[in-house]
């Protein structure tokens, strides 16, 4: 596998405000990366820099192997801006049409694609509409089908449901899949965590414009959990058993929590404790979710 | 060509705005009126009995068509400027022109597509106008002026040439900023300009070189009175003064100096937008 973004210690000033600090990032090809952080933590300016709208201030990168800034590397990549503004004129049609030409996409290629696209996002009958007339989630669906025309290796979704009801968000949702399984990088800007924990492979945490972890989502699922259990009958012996299973336990009366490496120890824990005479009331696993990992590292303050 | 895509969006654009519509109007509205009021000027001063030679007549058929390009080439400069004052910086500002520029184009293409788009408009717009004007004027009076094909090229340098300037402040400033700078330099250039001319009659040299400086700073009203001095009769040249032609008249190298400047403004424009984060 070859990065698809590589990027070494970006960083866009603008006079004294620092929009972000340090951006240092690997994404893999074919990988779903959300980009998490709190408002104005600089994700839309990092993604800016990627797709050279914004020059940065220093450090280097690289997307789809090509420096920074060069249009060459833009013929395979996709973009839905986050406040999808369009040429508003424009019907659905002439206006796929428009951001096909500017892909190059030949002409007999390009009047299949435009209805597939309309197709797949479900405006297929609002194809001669203007774009003036379009709610705001059809309006980010036609975005979207926009950013699809050239079938991109790498796609930039910047709040890509952010307009969307229920419905608009399990259908990106299922774009991302399907364009994940084709093998084309998926960048997700997203502060709608529950979107991204379903969605993403991998997560980078960005905070004052600065990546504080990048984390795979599978070893927040598949990590150390804590469980915590209610129980009469808890004695010392018992106590120093559960060790074998895990650490960090703590025994407070009837309750008592423990950290495993695994959640596959639950029910060995269970038998262990049945067959000692302890009485159990509740054993609840307490996984760590995005959000907790979100404060976690984020911290609390969220965006100001 | 995704220069030519680019062009004809902002064509396209710029024909569906309703300032086209308007000028179109009052394009018409001015031909005929033009028409009209020509037909029967033409009409008294050839019937009249004491009939002037064909020299005068000529004469006030010049001071006629020049009056009628005056006005085509004020509305094809409004025209340059009002179409394109907000087409960079209304993009930016509404974003638009993000999924624009995220495309595997480079940036002097848009902005070179742009210019191309709005060059193809005004030049239909000059060529529709000047061309109704002297089209009227040859059919009612069998008149045409002299080198009127080199005094439409300056006309249409004219319009070129604040499509550049206001290309090149879109690229930075807000709209609004953008059309109090063009608008003041064209001020600049029109108040220089008759400076200039009041200056070379009452032989004032100062007067002269303030002029001169406003028509450095930029060229387009020393363009039209490089026009109007080609298209003018030649015996208004004997003659000297008429309001329409030129007492001292812009050189060969103002009309140099006119294109070289229109082609830096283009390429400031690129270089300021291609600079630029968006």
């Amino acid at each position: 596998m070859s990065a698809t973004i590589s990027t070494r210690g970006l960083k866009k000033e603008y006079g004294d405000k620092i929009a972000v600090a340090d951006l240092t990032l690997d994404v893999e090809q074919g990988e779903v990366f959300g980009f998490l952080g709190p408002n104005g933590a600089g994700k839309t300016t990092a993604v800016k820099m990627l797709l050279g709208l914004i020059s940065p201030t220093s450090g280097r990168g690289e997307i789809l192997g090509a420096p920074l800034g060069n249009h060459r590397a833009r013929e395979k990549v996709g973009f839905l801006p986050e406040h999808f503004r369009f040429h508003d004129w424009l019907t659905a049609e002439e206006f796929l049409r428009l951001h096909g030409n500017l892909y190059r996409v030949s002409s007999g290629l390009l009047e299949t694609r435009i209805a597939e696209l309309l197709d797949l996002v479900g405006l297929e009958r609002h194809a001669e509409k203007k774009l003036r007339a379009f709610s705001k989630g059809m309006l980010q669906r036609i975005g979207l089908a926009q950013a699809l025309l050239n079938e991109p290796d790498l796609i930039f979704l910047d709040e890509p449901t952010s307009g969307l009801d229920p419905v608009g968000r399990r259908l990106v949702r299922d774009i991302i899949r399907d364009l994940s399984a084709g093998g084309t990088t998926v960048f997700l800007n997203s502060h709608l965590l529950s979107e991204v924990e379903i969605t993403c492979d991998r997560v980078a945490f960005i905070r004052q414009g600065e990546v504080l972890t990048t984390s795979s989502l599978q070893s927040l699922v598949e990590g150390e959990l804590t469980v915590e259990i209610r129980a009469s009958n808890l004695n010392q012996a018992v106590l120093d058993g559960l060790a074998r299973w895990g650490d960090n336990i703590r025994a407070d009366g009837d309750h008592l929590s423990l950290t495993l490496s695994s959640e596959a120890d639950m029910p060995a824990i269970n038998r262990f404790l049945v067959e000692n005479g302890v009485d159990i009331y509740a054993i609840r696993p307490k996984q760590l979710s995005l959000e907790d990992l979100f404060i976690q590292v984020v911290g609390t303050e969220g965006g100001l | 060509m995704t220069i030519f895509v680019i062009a004809r969006l902002t064509f396209r654009e710029a024909a569906r705005r309703k300032i086209l519509l308007a000028a179109l109007l009052l394009g018409l509205i001015y031909l005929a009126i033009y028409g009209v009021g020509f037909y029967y000027v033409n009409q008294d001063t050839t019937s009249s009995q004491f009939g002037p030679g064909l020299l005068e007549l000529n004469q006030i058929r010049n001071f006629l068509f020049m009056a009628g390009l005056y006005v085509v080439n004020f509305l094809t400069v409004m025209m340059a400027v009002l179409t394109s004052v907000d087409t960079l910086s209304g993009e930016i500002a509404s974003g638009t022109i993000h999924t624009l520029v995220s495309k595997p184009l480079q940036r002097w293409e848009i902005v070179f597509g742009k210019w191309l788009g709005f060059v193809g408009m005004l030049s239909l717009y000059l060529l529709l106008m000047a061309g109704g004007t002297i089209v009227l004027v040859y059919a009612i009076s069998g008149y045409i002026a002299p080198n009127v094909l080199r005094g439409l090229s300056l006309i249409w340098l004219n319009a070129i040439l604040l499509l550049g300037v206001s290309l090149a402040g879109g690229a930075v400033l807000s709209t609004l900023a953008n059309g109090v700078l063009v608008f003041g330099m064209f001020g600049i250039a029109f108040v220089g300009g008759w400076i200039e001319q009041i200056g070379s009659f009452i032989q004032n040299q100062t007067a002269v070189n303030v002029g001169i400086v406003s028509s450095l700073l930029i060229p387009s009203e020393a363009l039209w009175k490089r026009a109007a001095f080609e298209m003018q009769s030649p015996l208004v040249s004997a003659l000297g003064f008429s309001p329409f032609t030129a007492a001292s008249m812009p050189s060969q190298v103002m009309v140099f100096y006119g294109m070289i400047y229109a082609v830096l403004a283009l390429m400031l424009a690129i270089r300021l937008f291609s600079k630029r984060d968006l």
